[in-house]
């Protein structure tokens, strides 16, 4: 158990180094001198760790971390390293990774322990649910800490340092979530993470625990238009005041709510719950506005009243404002609901001509609309306020943009279009017109890059070949929103659990952010377990309040304890839990998981190349995931990067050109992002849509494949060959046809293509159907199925001559639950620029890809490092079966060729 | 009350309607009436009668009230009221006709619309265009046919006049309009031609869509369009074209047992181009019966 754990923590500090040293060469050398303590400790100590001693270990970890690291390396790995990698910051990495290997090693009985007990973390948490206050305070105060550290050491951050924040940010998660276990009194379970966090934690104990808890005012404006002032933690996440905020709102089906950041007015920012609110918000105070961020398509689902009025609050505030267009009837029909819920049946005595001008219905809302709305209430007598809202809901769930969350782009020819996304898709609109949808089910992979938003859809029937649409978003930052936005609705409205995190990826480029909170499905489950009395609140025209409907502060700050009364927690018992575990996995891993993709993180060797003047990057990514339901999940990702837009260009070249193996590639870059997950500074992040679908929308989903049929073979075209060589390696070779930006090669598809049948299709969805998480991919046929533990995902860059190979060595799977991925050295790329941010990095590395090479050559045994990568999950199960079949071999060798697609920007 | 629930996005509320607005047609029909065969030749007195027909069905078959416009013979083609209205709920779009002579059909049509209480809109962009032949109500949401004779620009002015409803745009290319090859067969039923344009335009009506529709495909591409009415005394109307023109496609709607089925023959307005949804416009007046 300890060891995995332990891994696992190591991993993530290991990214987390990565780019700290990146980021701040500087404070790597005020760090060594620190180090040693670090290596000296042995994993038994940390265990006993208490929780109170853990607290400071997530500030510490950047840290404490490099420091461990360094020491490592010069022990253990860092001879293996070639020269260049040493030069680079990211070469302290290895270090920490043989550590773990070694760690692992010696517990692999243990393993199997470790992950019962992280699968209980869930529960455990929900055990703790009484000391959750506490707990909470604890995490809290972790956090200032670890602030408080990091300032020290970031100061002269640059990007790299904002993405090393984020990967600090998941092991606080789980360190919380460790804490929470402790409380349960479960040490038991953990107990290797806090071993190694201990490490750290000694350390800033004793430096740190002098410090105080800073907190910084915080308001929130609510949809009835007070607003709510809250002292928070320096520290706290966005969790801590969403939750406060719907629990001030008596508040339990709160996954369709979230908190937007009054930064810009014109575009909605959400918190992350996930992160640090300090990381997400500069200016002071700190102002938010509680929204709605997922419209339920169907009102009538949900469980309280008070949700739907909540809802409706919403949507009274987008009408008002104009963001949901109305006809006039319309408006006059929903407002005329609006007051018979606000004020009961129409009263000829008390409702003189002015009482609905309090009320503001529309954008421009007339005399004649307003005598409208009288008329139609009049009609509404005897509906109860809950009755005249669901009407109200019933109506407005109806409008074409009920629900639509616009992004201003522009299409590949520069004409201004609007990108919706909604529960359904992906919505275009010129002007008001609607001129392109591309559902969920089409959507094989959502991708940003700098300002640039790509989409790649599957071929329609005319076509052979997928296609990658790009926008051009106003500006990185509104590119990065929208892919945010999308990943998240697709999630929410289509997955059955959150999509694993993409922590473990190493190398990888671009952002990771996931989304972390429940899905539709899993949160109508909760709130079908809700059972307490309808909850008492307060309309707020009962309250005659001014209002301002349009959104617009009101400025009344109140304490109103009257919506606390009720305020039992009664949520089933998944509820809190998995939500605390969910966010706890930064991401989204359900607890234990999520820990071991954290962990996997770590383990991954950063190599970056930069070279000048060429500001491509590729990233090879092994991956390590642990399987669980989620397993297969993880696809493709590929990032690329092409400093200028001149994608297409790019990807033309790399079409024509098949990669060379390792030999053509000038330089290789890699990059670790390991922390990157939130920086705005991310100019990549990509997502790929088609992995666990509820079941509902699976058959839609069937059907609209069907039509793709015959395609998949271009789908599956990025495995072109996988060699099975018996004996004590086995290398997998695969070509990877598709370069633009991203070369996924659609789940679905592959395994048809494999098999070279296309009727799989229909055999792989069936499986999707019936084994959602899991999909099964034959290869060749002469593979049996196995689970695949290892997804990694293989990403080839979008720069053309860049040719990835990697060496994956895949250590016994079968004790580990987790990830059989040992190590992966990084094959050299063609692609310059590993990082694919920080300026910093260029020109670092650029002619020592050759170098990189030779890292290829090293064995999983004598190295301990251990790399993610990401390889398509067409390699992932060649890997897989490969290592099922032959237990006792490993896969030392895995060459990816690729070729480049068009990145059709065109469109 | 109106509104979304009764006869929008429910799509319950299709076809339902009380009234029907339509137009003798002129003499000048025959010759200058605007056709994409140039050499088809119309009997007018053949084409009158089956007119009659066509009003007669919904006058005293269905019951309708039913305004009848007077000709105007230096409008040929202002029997085909279609284009020059949509009228949705309680709300009339005055179209401007992409054919530049038609332009003056929306007068009378104006003024009946108005005399019916509706509010009306205006198209007054001069760089607009649009025909109702180009616009398909589904109940749930409107497509609107890019043709020869309707723009984008048309079509952004209609969805800003029903703004509760999805405006999705297909291109036209072999047609006069989208509805020359399809239209509504039911709540939910899209009836569509079997032509290689007429599929395609679904398969982008079917992308563009959140919704799933139910298609009716008839061999013929005219006998595609078709008019579903919605009448509370007889259930599921279904007015589409007769045996004699069309039997296979006959046959194809023959397979609705839900609806009641009235065959009307319109071989000579056929020959400029008209279909059934030309000649009449429903509106749907609750409040006031």
């Amino acid at each position: 158990m300890t060891t995995e754990i332990g891994s696992e923590t190591e991993v993530k500090k290991e990214s987390e180094q990565l780019e700290a040293n990146t980021a701040q060469e500087g404070t790597e050398e005020a760090t060594e001198s620190q180090i040693q303590p670090d290596l000296d400790n042995p994993v038994s100590e940390k265990v006993q760790s208490s929780p109170s001693s853990q607290a400071p270990v997530s500030q510490s970890s950047p840290t404490s971390h490099k420091k461990e690291k360094e020491p490592s390396e010069g022990k253990g790995i860092s001879r293996f390293i070639p020269p260049w990698l040493k030069k680079q910051k990211s070469y302290t990495v290895a270090g920490p990774k043989d550590e773990a290997k070694k760690r692992e090693q010696t517990s692999t009985g243990e393993e199997c322990a470790t992950e019962v007990g992280e699968h209980p973390l869930p529960e455990a948490a929900a055990e703790s649910k009484g000391n959750l206050e506490e707990a909470t305070q604890n995490q809290q105060e972790v956090k200032a800490d670890d602030q408080e550290e990091k300032h020290s050491v970031s100061s002269a951050e640059t990007q790299p340092a904002k993405e090393d924040s984020k990967d600090i940010e998941v092991e606080k998660v789980s360190e919380e979530k460790e804490e929470k276990e402790e409380k349960g009194e479960e040490g038991e379970k953990r107990e290797t993470k806090e071993v190694q966090t201990t490490d750290l934690k000694m350390e800033k104990v004793s430096q740190k625990t002098p410090k105080k808890i800073k907190t910084l005012p915080c308001k929130v404006m609510l949809l009835d238009g007070t607003e709510y002032s809250y002292d928070l933690e320096k520290r706290a996440k966005g969790q801590v005041l969403f939750d406060k905020v719907c629990e001030q709102l008596n508040l339990l089906e709160k996954d369709y709510f979230g908190l937007v950041l009054q930064e810009n007015s014109e575009q909605k920012s959400w918190l992350d719950p996930a992160k640090e609110i300090k990381r997400q918000i500069r200016n002071l105070p700190w102002l938010f506005t509680f929204n709605v961020k997922f419209y339920p398509p169907d009102p009538s689902q949900l469980t309280e009243d008070i949700t739907r009025y909540f809802l409706c609050l919403q949507l009274r505030q987008d009408i008002a404002s104009g963001h949901l267009p109305c006809s006039f009837v319309t408006h006059s029909l929903l407002g005329s609901y609006t007051l018979q819920a606000e004020l009961g049946d129409y009263d000829p005595e008390e409702h003189n001509n002015d009482y609905i001008s309090e009320f503001q219905f529309a954008p421009n809302q007339t005399k004649e609309m307003e005598e409208k709305v009288v008329e139609l209430h009049k009609t509404h007598r005897g509906l109860t306020p809950a009755q005249a809202d669901s009407q109200f809901l019933e109506n407005a769930k109806r409008l074409s943009m009920y629900g639509v969350d616009l992004h201003h782009a522009k299409d590949s020819e520069g004409v201004d279009i609007m990108l919706g996304v909604c529960a359904n898709g992906l919505l275009i609109y010129k002007d008001r017109l609607r001129i392109n949808r591309f559902a969920w089910p089409k959507i094989l992979k959502i991708s940003y890059k700098r300002s640039n938003f790509y989409i790649k859809v599957r071929p329609t029937e005319q076509e052979q070949f997928e296609s990658t649409i790009g926008f051009k978003l106003p500006n990185h930052r509104a590119a990065k929103r929208l892919w945010k936005v999308c990943v998240e609705h697709h999630t929410f409205y289509r997955l059955v659990s959150p999509e694993q995190p993409l922590k473990a990826t190493f190398l990888t480029l671009g952002s990771k952010f996931r989304y972390s909170g429940r899905t539709q499905a899993q949160t109508r489950q909760a709130s079908s377990l809700i059972d307490r009395p309808a909850p008492y609140f307060e309309r707020t025209s009962s309250k005659r309040i001014s209002r301002s409907l349009d959104g617009a502060p009101v400025g009344i700050t109140k304490s109103d304890q009257s919506l606390l009364k009720d305020f039992a927690v009664t949520v089933g018992p998944a509820g809190d839990k998995i939500y605390d575990s969910e966010i706890g996995g930064h991401g989204k891993l359900k607890d234990g998981d999520g820990r071991d993709e954290d962990g996997s993180l770590t383990k991954t060797p950063q190599l970056e190349l930069t070279q000048d003047g060429k500001s491509s990057h590729e990233t090879l990514n092994v991956v390590e995931e642990k399987k669980q339901a989620e397993v297969g999940i993880e696809e493709t990702i590929v990032t690329e990067e092409i400093n200028r837009g001149k994608i297409q260009a790019d990807a033309d070249a790399g079409q024509t050109r098949k990669m060379g193996r390792l030999s053509k590639k000038d330089s290789s870059s890699l990059s670790s992002d390991s922390s990157s997950s939130e920086s705005e500074d991310e100019d990549v992040g990509e997502y790929q849509p088609h992995h666990r679908v509820t079941e509902d929308t699976i058959k839609e989903e069937q059907e609209e494949n069907e039509d793709v049929k015959g395609k998949e073979e271009n789908a599956a075209k990025g495995v072109q060959c996988v060699e099975t060589v018996q004996g004590s390696q086995v290398e997998v070779t695969v070509e990877h046809s598709q370069v633009s930006a991203e070369v996924l090669v659609p789940e679905k598809a592959v395994p048809t293509k494999i098999s070279g049948e296309k009727n799989l299709m229909k055999e792989a969805q069936q499986n999707l159907r019936e084994e959602k998480d899991e999909e099964q991919l034959k290869i060749n046929g002469d593979v049996s199925h196995v689970d695949i533990d290892v997804a990694p995902q293989i990403i080839c860059c979008s720069e053309p001559p860049v040719v990835k190979t990697e060496m994956v060595t895949i250590s016994d799977a079968t004790k580990r639950t987790e990830i059989s991925t040992k190590e992966v050295p990084i094959v050299q790329t063609e692609t310059k620029t590993i990082t694919y941010e920080s300026p910093q990095f260029d020109g670092s590395a650029g002619g020592d890809a050759g170098v990189l090479l030779s890292a290829q050559t090293i064995t999983s045994e004598s190295v301990s490092t251990t790399t993610t990568t990401h390889i398509t999950k067409a390699l992932a199960q060649a890997i897989k079966e490969a290592k099922e079949q032959h237990p006792d071999m490993s896969v030392t060798r895995v060459v990816v060729h690729k070729e480049t697609e068009l990145a059709e920007e065109d469109e | 009350m109106a509104g979304l629930s009764s006869s929008g996005s429910s799509a319950g509320g299709l076809g339902r309607c009380s009234h029907a607005v339509v137009r003798a047609l002129p003499e000048s029909l025959c010759r200058q009436a605007l056709r994409r065969e140039k050499d088809s030749e119309v009997d007018f007195a053949r084409a009158e009668r089956e007119h009659q027909l066509y009003v007669g069905v919904l006058k005293s078959k269905l019951g309708l009230q039913v305004l009848e416009l007077p000709p105007d013979e230096s409008l040929p083609d202002c029997v085909f009221v279609e284009d020059v209205t949509v009228v949705c709920e309680e709300t009339a779009l005055i179209t401007r006709p992409g054919a530049p002579s038609r332009r003056k059909e929306v007068e009378a049509m104006k003024r009946a619309l108005e005399s019916l209480n509706l509010n009306i809109v205006e198209m007054t962009d001069e760089n607009a265009t649009l025909d109702g032949g180009d616009v398909l109500f589904t109940g749930r949401e409107f497509f609107v046919g890019l043709s020869k004779r309707t723009n984008q620009r048309g079509a952004e002015i209609l969805a800003d006049t029903f703004k509760d409803y999805a405006v999705s745009t297909v291109p036209v290319y072999d047609s006069l309009h989208l509805k020359s090859f399809c239209s509504m067969a039911g709540p939910n039923l899209i009836a569509i031609g079997s032509s290689e344009a007429a599929q395609k335009a679904l398969k982008t009506m079917q992308q563009m869509s959140d919704h799933r529709y139910d298609k009716l495909t008839v061999p013929d591409d005219a006998a595609a369009n078709c008019i579903y009415l919605n009448i509370p005394s007889k259930g599921h109307v279904l007015l589409h074209r007769a045996p004699e023109e069309y039997p296979e496609s006959a046959k194809v709607f023959e397979k609705l047992k839900d609806h009641m089925l009235i065959p009307i023959a319109s071989t000579e307005l056929a020959k400029v181009d008209g279909a059934l949804t030309c000649c009449s416009v429903f509106i749907n007046k609750t409040s006031e019966l």
